[in-house]
């Protein structure tokens, strides 16, 4: 029978990513109401040594298949490795993040071990002894509680939503082997070409200060890269401003940009149209600042400024250089 | 080059969607249906990459009969004939597996997808049907090029993007900034109506209508508690105010 909650860690460079110690947590809650292990699945070049910070985030048992050809990482190589594993084992419940690369990795896993996922969740519990997961569908106007009725049972989760919880565990290192020929592989990757703004990536950041119609034009972020660079912030933009052409299209948030769950969300000039709160209402802390007292924004806002945003945002700035 | 764009039909963005009232699924009345806009950008490249290389391009759609409309649609901009496999509904692995039973007959050197569908927003039925096909899943890519037989694709990462090489046949997965997709022409209107659509019943296919991933229950929304509007007349102090709420209570400065 089925068993174990299994979690796929994500490594890069040698690190292990905060969302690996936000599952591992996760599935740490679900196997203790089951009785059961959590096993941790790690695929990397030179990453054994990754295993023990697992094991202070709740891991039972990881099992790592360390190689050179895994130093990238690779959808044939990394989805073949953890199959492999986790259907040796007879997993009851797989949890991934729903990361970039958790995304690819277990969309991929789905495949291959012919079961179902509840992708980009936001809860997870246990219902009836099974995995029971809740995700927003529809751009956050509907959400979904998913049972899967095949094993393992799979849930991507959005990052910056669980909470990562030391509750230290064995972390017993299991080597395997993953079985995968690097000379079968199809896909490679050719160059990793880095952001060298040293600037947080949005879908990272702890806080994002966005801008949205109410900017008038790319020059006028310069208010809010102030704010931003002094909080330490990423800076987000709405499907307005990108369309107009005042930030590039990595910096949307929304349904057709990045889902984000910062710990804070500053909104300027944000109407909050349904197709941006898709992609930031999982945030913890939103604040709006608009000049419109009628924009849908307030109505999702714990804090809310009604006034113009230039005269706000660098008012903000100066009163947070007072105490940072 | 035999080149498939998968598409789906979804709900327009702005549609207001609202939960059956037994949360069985959503109220589909007053819906406006359109093409799902990440399979626009996959479409807009079948379409490039047959004009750069020859070929033909073939939509194919899983969804009920109204999915017609959207099949239409991307005949409108140019692909060449479609397939609609129809089904009410369907999970990731079901709805890929019966692309996949469908595109097998194509026989196609790469297919395109949404990198998910706004609908669902699940973004699983790439990679699956990659796995179902046999092929390498290249995922959520703007840049994407053929040149000597093999493809190779920019993937934006948090805080970097990838080179991706991959051998062909390949399933790509198309994100938003990967191209600017057509309208339809007035005379490409007029053309697809005329363009062939095979119909295949998802059932005649041997796909099953079981799902491995069943929605138990949709709710709405959870209600966020309201916020605190911060009054006054004067920018400075309700600025000072909203620091000193996320400094004291908030606590995330």
């Amino acid at each position: 029978m089925a068993k174990g909650v299994w979690i796929v860690a994500e490594q890069r460079d040698g690190a292990l990513r905060k969302v690996s110690f936000e599952i591992a947590s996760a599935a740490r809650k679900l196997a203790d109401e089951l009785g059961e292990e959590v096993c941790a699945v790690l695929v990397g070049s030179g990453v054994e040594g990754l295993a023990s910070e697992l094991g202070k985030y709740g891991v039972d048992k990881i099992y790592v298949a360390d190689d050179a050809m895994f130093a990238d990482y690779t959808t044939d190589a990394y989805s073949a490795a953890v199959a492999k594993v986790v259907k040796e084992n007879d997993a009851s419940i797989l949890l991934l993040a729903s990361s970039v690369q958790g995304k690819d990795l277990s969309s991929s896993l789905v495949g291959k071990l012919a079961t179902g996922m509840a992708s980009d969740c936001t809860e997870i519990k246990i219902a009836d002894g099974k995995l029971l997961a809740i995700r927003p569908m529809y751009a956050g106007k509907v959400f979904g509680e998913i049972v899967v009725d095949s094993y393992p049972q799979m849930a991507s989760l959005r990052p910056n939503v669980f909470a990562a919880v030391e509750n230290a565990k064995a972390g017993e290192v299991v080597k395997f082997d993953a079985g995968v020929a690097a000379d079968a592989l199809k896909t490679k990757v050719l160059e990793t070409q880095k952001d060298t703004s040293g600037k947080a990536d949005l879908t990272e950041a702890d806080i994002i200060v966005s801008g949205g119609r109410g900017m008038k034009g790319a020059d006028e972020y310069k208010v809010i890269e102030e704010l931003a660079d002094l909080l330490g912030a990423a800076v987000g933009a709405s499907r307005a401003a990108v369309d107009a052409g005042w930030r590039p299209q990595s910096d949307q948030v929304g349904q057709t940009g990045k889902v984000v769950s910062p710990n804070l969300y500053i909104a300027c000039g944000i109407s909050g149209a349904i197709q941006h709160l898709a992609g930031m209402s999982s945030s913890k802390y939103i604040v709006a600042i608009n000049k419109d007292a009628e924009a849908p924004i307030f109505a999702r806002a714990d804090y809310g400024v009604v006034d113009d945003l230039f005269k706000v945002v660098p008012e903000v700035t100066a009163e947070a250089k007072k105490i940072l | 080059m035999n080149i498939v764009a998968c598409v789906k039909q979804v709900p327009d963005t702005e549609a207001l969607i609202k939960v059956k009232p037994d949360g069985s699924g959503i109220d589909e009345g007053g819906i406006k249906w359109v093409m799902n806009p990440y399979d626009e950008y996959g479409v807009e490249e079948a379409l490039k990459l047959k004009e750069a290389n020859g070929g033909e391009v073939t939509v194919v759609s899983l969804g009920p009969a109204r999915t017609m409309e959207t099949i239409r649609t991307a005949l409108a901009m140019g692909a060449d004939k479609g397939v609609h496999v129809t089904i009410d509904e369907a999970d990731a692995y079901n709805t890929a597996a019966a692309l996949a039973a469908a595109i097998k007959e194509i026989n196609p050197d790469v297919v395109f997808c949404g990198q998910r569908a706004i609908d669902d927003d699940s973004g699983q039925v790439g990679s699956v049907l990659a796995e179902l096909l046999g092929m390498p899943p290249i995922t959520i890519i703007t840049g994407f090029e053929v040149a000597d037989g093999k493809v190779k694709a920019i993937k934006p990462i948090e805080g970097a993007q990838l080179v991706i090489e991959s051998a062909m046949p390949c399933v790509v997965t198309a994100q938003k900034g990967l191209n600017e997709p057509r309208y339809a022409s007035l005379p490409g209107i007029m053309k697809a109506k005329k363009k062939p659509v095979d119909v295949k019943d998802a059932a005649a296919l041997g796909i099953s209508i079981e799902p491995k991933a069943k929605i138990a229950k949709m709710t709405p929304p959870p209600e966020r508690a309201p916020g605190k509007i911060i009054e006054g007349d004067d920018p400075a102090a309700k600025a000072a105010e909203l620091v000193k709420l996320l400094r004291e209570e908030a606590k995330v400065i």
